[in-house]
């Protein structure tokens, strides 16, 4: 029992109080590039989650039946992570081509931008940082992707109401984005101490 | 001589990674929230950036081009590997503050940029004229929000006691969010002046 709790704490944990965009500042250039654009939003929302967990499954396989047992983790561990996440991502592009045509209409367009996206790689870093185990890593890893997916969709959403707003030409495009996450991330700091 | 200096000024202000072209952005908002912070992330970013550029260049020629992103990638790596075990060997206490930051400037949009871009079409003396360029456009950006933040979140810069002891640290700007609200403000600054240049041209 105690372990579902904490299965349920990191997922609180990740989603909201360390918010990945939000508190920790990853994936910002997606975020930033893509939120003018619901609908874009969303795709890439659906993919990221998708991408998420399928890496953090299998760098903690790499992590913990090659790189640890050969000691091989300070100097390689950087290294093997991108390279297996870049791969993954080609071999999913390739596979939803070729069996799941609607899929990759969906989200196949955002695929390729999201091998050298930090947050997938910032996750898999995180699981192995805090020496989570496998189901742990799922669970921080789906709660990591659903509070990416909300940061871009509250942004998407404020972004779609500030284009009827009259603002300083100047603050116009990327300015105001910065200054509205701030003042999103300012009340997801209302969460912090929620789980100890 | 003079396209060689402005190779470097290109990266320093024309387009400078952070304000004009937006991209590596993550630790630029995560780590700018004291001054030492923004140091050793310059240092590590610039180790990377630089000797990236230098070696892709140097190898372009062998270099199959349905594979050269993987290529960049692992030579990133590399250097960012050897930039972590740098830092944490001689800034222990600050590694440890922005270890996770550290690690991925190895996906940071602008080095993969640069060498894609720069690198792979140009001389080895040119990319690092260009590399160099692109660190101080990077490093003055975010040494600069840094020094905002920490002189009005904690009335220091650098650790050393700037403001009167009477003055009341506001503590937002030290925390996460101050980080995007700094860097809109600088943007929406940039912007304003460059649109003031080109008007006082005309």
């Amino acid at each position: 029992m105690s372990y579902l709790t904490d299965l349920l704490k990191i997922f609180i944990a990740s989603m909201v109080v360390n918010n990945i965009i939000l508190m920790q500042f990853l994936g910002l250039c997606s975020y930033i590039g893509l939120t003018d654009n619901m609908s874009a939003s969303i795709g890439m929302g659906y993919a990221v989650t998708f991408v998420t967990v399928l890496a953090a499954a299998v760098t903690w396989i790499i992590d913990h039946w090659i790189l640890i047992p050969f000691n091989l983790q300070p100097f390689l561990e950087i290294v093997s992570f991108i390279l297996v996440i870049g791969s993954l991502v080609s071999l999913v592009e390739i596979y939803l081509k070729k069996m799941s045509p609607n899929l990759y209409k969906a989200m196949g367009i955002y695929l390729p931008l999201i091998a050298t996206n930090c947050l997938i790689l910032g996750v898999t870093f995180v699981i192995s940082m805090h020496k989570l185990d496998f189901i742990q890593a799922l669970v921080e890893a789906i709660g990591t992707a659903l509070g990416y997916f909300m940061a871009m969709l509250i942004l998407a959403g404020i972004r779609e109401r500030l284009r009827d707003s009259e603002l300083p030409e100047f603050f116009q495009g990327k300015a105001i984005a910065y200054i509205v996450s701030g003042i999103a991330a300012l009340a997801f700091m209302g969460f912090q101490g929620m789980i100890k | 001589m003079k396209d060689k200096l402005k190779i470097i000024w290109n990266g320093i202000v024309p387009s400078n990674p952070v304000l004009i072209l937006a991209i590596g952005l993550c630790s630029v908002v995560a780590v700018t929230n004291f001054v030492k912070n923004a140091l050793l992330m310059s240092f590590a970013f610039s180790f990377v950036l630089i000797l990236s550029e230098v070696i892709v260049s140097s190898i372009r020629k062998w270099i199959p081009d349905e594979i050269r992103v993987p290529i960049f990638v692992v030579v990133i790596a590399t250097f960012t590997t050897i930039a972590a075990l740098l830092s944490h060997a001689y800034f222990p206490s600050v590694y440890d503050a922005i270890k996770l930051y550290i690690l991925l400037v190895v996906v940071n949009c602008i080095i993969i940029g640069r060498a894609e871009a720069f690198a792979y079409k140009n001389g080895v003396f040119d990319s690092l004229l260009d590399g160099i360029g692109m660190s101080l456009g990077y490093s003055w950006v975010i040494i600069t929000i840094a020094i905002i933040r920490e002189l009005f979140g904690n009335g220091t810069i650098a650790n050393i006691r700037v403001m009167p002891h009477i003055y009341q640290p506001a503590l937002i700007m030290v925390l996460p969010p101050a980080g995007f609200l700094v860097l809109g403000v600088l943007v929406g600054w940039l912007e304003w002046s460059l649109k003031r240049k080109k008007e006082a041209k005309k």
